[in-house]
């Protein structure tokens, strides 16, 4: 286990390493540079700037800059946004997106097992058909429509009723992170369903569940111990996908709804070609992905001993 | 104990013996078979239907509806479908003096007790005459798409008129066909404005003149005098922000993300069929270190390198990027089926048929093309089918947040992207794009589970 874990972590900084260069190569082989915008710069400026931020250096020597600043945890100043450094962008709008990520999951990884678990049980009956419809639905719709329709009905909804229900837009209460979560937990909730859905007919034929009828204990305590727990557990496997594809769908949700998260940034950073924002927030990103995966990875080992880590 | 003893007779077959087992139905290849379960399945085909209609749509459609998606029609700006076409010839454009008139003699207080119109408001010009009102030293024009009273909804600011004795505007921005609410302010002499206002409903009508329908080929030189009607041109998806044509953007967008939703996939799972059963064939060390070479590129987070990858090899002027995003979506998508493809040739490379081909002396490339290549078929074809919606996908998530297709070459996503900023007023222009992917990637999905029933009996889902 110890050397398993080990073992992934290694494999985890290669990825993060080879992320990081290949976004140093990708920045430097963008066409145009970052202090060549619209208003016009006089050479003493411009050089000035070169030397500011190292740019004027080999390109191998910047490399060298850029991953030992990196390996102590400094990302540099942004281009666009002056005086703000890459590392408090995202200190301060990374929470905001964790949030936002943690409460879509939470409300994907609920919904997904209480739908699945439920279309299991009322198999080819109507509440089956109908959630088998909408998950599908759900699977087949981009993330950005259901933001857009997210949206769209809260501001009807609103027009509607005369007050403001839930805010339409923006960032700091309560109020406006629940059109948000659920919009961006929808597609994976959907995806949770169906797996759930299969791993829960595949559990209620199984034999201990048979065995368990047979002795006869009460359906909710059958359904409770012997089927969900075990029916979860192929769900666990899919969170680290699931975290990804929020992740990213974040990005969308939080232009759509103008909130203040690092994706928004990032999206921004990148139309804007900020270099140091793309870097820092890329490498950010990326190790944080690779290590869900990896943490999702053992998790799941844990959970279930019959998996063998190796 | 007698000797047996035999007669030649003995050994000839018996006749009208039973028969104990006969194969009843005709013999069924395995693509078949897969195809009459395929057509017992009533959504996968409906969907195979859909995506026939689709591909027809993308590739026939221009030649049916040849409307250049480029071209603006600047009468016709966000119109929903099926709004009203017509238009009234009008004269050219004619300058308008306007009026002057002496506040000090017959102005009233506060705001302007009346605003009327000159003539008629068109699209070519709404033209605005007011009462002037005492000691006013200028006044502000503002036009909204809402009634102002309730709240002050002003709306644009049009024009300020810095002088106290004019008391006209002549609006001429971006006119449409609707109903305007005109709002006119006194301001005092340091520009502040005075608290009362007054407002008019203006209800504009279209009007083209005869030189702008013969332009538009909607009438013949000399055929249309001032007072006729004539009707605009047809855009049965109605139009964009800029006036362009839906219907003709939606069949080339189509063209751009289909073509990446296809190609995309064939070229990434060839690539993962080359490598999964190369590794597989190979088998030992080599094996080894391509798969750990697969597991590595796994491992990178997609979307984000598909954005890295679209900086790095950015577009210049004048090019499209589905070349470069093509080429990522390849680099970075070929392992999961490479990974299959090379489980799926260790698992026949132990089968017993393998073993009897060889023994009866097959050659290694009879053994791949007679069994290795057609048992793993299904499930490649199983693959391509639901690599179809996320290729699909993820050039609709790259061209919505303005990483992919550059403009003026429409994408699904690229037109979501517009259309969602026009949502509340106009929502026809997001809904259009948003249903065709989804009605894409829902059909791809049915598809592949059908395919996925009928082709692969390990797989058929629990259903």
């Amino acid at each position: 286990m110890l050397a398993y874990t080990l073992k992934r972590l290694v494999q985890g900084v290669i990825t993060v390493w080879f992320i990081a260069t290949a976004t140093f190569i990708a920045m430097h082989n963008v066409p145009g540079d970052p202090l060549s915008n619209d208003k016009a710069v006089s050479p003493e400026i411009r050089k000035n700037l070169e030397e500011k931020y190292g740019l004027d250096k080999p390109v191998m020597e910047q490399y060298l800059i850029y991953m030992g600043n990196m390996l102590e945890g400094d990302f540099g100043i942004s281009f666009t946004q002056q005086n703000r450094r890459v590392n408090d962008i995202i200190r301060e709008h990374f929470p905001v997106s964790a949030i936002l990520g943690i409460l879509a999951i939470v409300f994907a990884a609920l919904g997904g097992i209480l739908w699945g678990a439920l279309t299991a049980l009322y198999r080819n009956k109507l509440p089956d058909v109908i959630i088998m419809f909408l998950v599908i639905l759900g699977i087949s719709v981009p993330s950005f429509v259901f933001a857009a329709l997210g949206q769209l009905t809260l501001v009807n909804v609103n027009a509607l009723l005369g007050f403001t229900l839930l805010p339409v837009a923006g960032w700091g209460s309560v109020g406006h992170m629940i059109v948000p979560s659920l919009v961006l937990g929808l597609g994976t909730m959907a995806f949770l369903t169906r797996l759930m859905r299969s791993s829960m007919l595949e559990v209620v034929t199984s034999d201990y569940v048979r065995t368990a009828r047979s002795k006869g204990l009460p359906p909710t305590r059958i359904f409770l111990k012997h089927q969900l727990r075990n029916a979860v557990l192929p769900v666990i496997t899919v969170l680290g996908p699931s975290i990804a594809a929020i992740t990213t769908g974040g990005f969308v949700v939080e232009l759509v709804f103008a909130i203040p998260g690092l994706g928004r940034y990032f999206v921004q950073a990148v139309q804007q070609l900020d270099y140091t924002v793309i870097m820092g927030t890329t490498v950010f990103y990326g190790a944080f992905l690779v290590f869900m995966v990896i943490l999702v990875d053992l998790i799941y080992g844990w959970v279930d001993p019959r998996v063998r880590l190796e | 104990m007698t000797e047996a003893s035999f007669n030649v007779s003995d050994f000839e077959p018996v006749s009208g013996a039973r028969e104990v087992q006969r194969i009843s139905r005709p013999s069924l290849s395995y693509w078949q078979d897969a195809w009459i379960r395929l057509k017992a399945n009533r959504r996968a085909l409906i969907s195979l239907y859909i995506v026939i209609g689709l591909l027809s749509f993308t590739l026939l459609g221009p030649l049916l509806w040849t409307v250049d998606p480029a071209a603006q029609d600047l009468d016709q700006v966000s119109q929903p479908p099926g709004a009203d076409r017509g238009a009234t010839i009008v004269g050219p454009f004619q300058p308008w003096e306007g009026a002057t008139a002496n506040a000090q003699v017959s102005g009233q207080e506060g705001a302007p007790a009346e605003i009327r119109l000159a003539e008629p408001a068109t699209t070519q010009a709404v033209r605005l005459l007011w009462d002037p009102v005492l000691d006013a030293a200028g006044y502000r024009v503002y036009r909204n798409v809402f009634p102002a009273e309730e709240g002050r909804a002003l709306g644009l600011p049009l024009a300020e008129i810095l002088s106290p004795d004019r008391v006209s505007f002549e609006d001429r921005l971006d006119l449409e066909a609707r109903t305007y609410y005109y709002s006119v302010v006194a301001l005092d002499p340091i520009g502040e404005e005075f608290p009362d206002f007054t407002s008019l409903p203006v209800k504009v009508i279209r009007v083209i003149t005869a030189e702008q329908a013969v332009e538009r080929g909607l009438a013949k030189p000399g055929a249309l005098k001032p007072g006729d009607q004539v009707q605009l041109k047809l855009h049965p998806f109605g139009t964009d922000y800029l006036g362009r044509d839906l219907l003709a953007r939606l069949m080339f967008g189509a063209q751009v993300s289909l073509f990446i939703g296809i190609v995309a996939p064939m070229l990434f799972v060839l690539a993962g069929i080359l490598f999964g059963s190369t590794a597989g064939f190979l088998g030992g060390r080599t094996d080894q270190a391509m798969m750990r070479f697969a597991d590595f590129v796994v491992a990178l987070p997609f979307l984000l390198f598909m954005i890295l990858f679209k900086i790095a090899f950015g577009i210049g002027p004048g090019e499209s990027g589905i070349l470069p995003m093509l080429l990522a979506l390849v680099l970075l998508s070929w392992p999961a089926t490479a990974r299959l493809v090379r489980g799926q040739i260790l698992q026949i490379r132990q089968e017993g048929y393998i073993s009897a081909s060889q023994l009866l002396g097959a050659k290694t490339y009879y053994l791949v093309l007679r069994h290795m290549i057609p048992n793993t078929m299904g499930v490649i074809l199983v693959t391509l089918t639901f690599a179809v919606p996320s290729a699909i996908f993820t050039e609709a998530f790259l061209s919505f947040i303005g990483m992919g297709v550059a403009p003026p070459i429409p994408s699904w996503g690229s037109m979501c992207n517009e259309g969602i900023k026009t949502m509340l007023s106009h929502p026809h222009e997001l809904i259009f794009p948003a249903v065709f992917i989804s009605i894409t990637v829902l059909a791809f999905n049915l598809l592949g589970d059908g395919l996925r029933d009928a082709l692969d009996a390990r797989m058929r889902s629990t259903e």
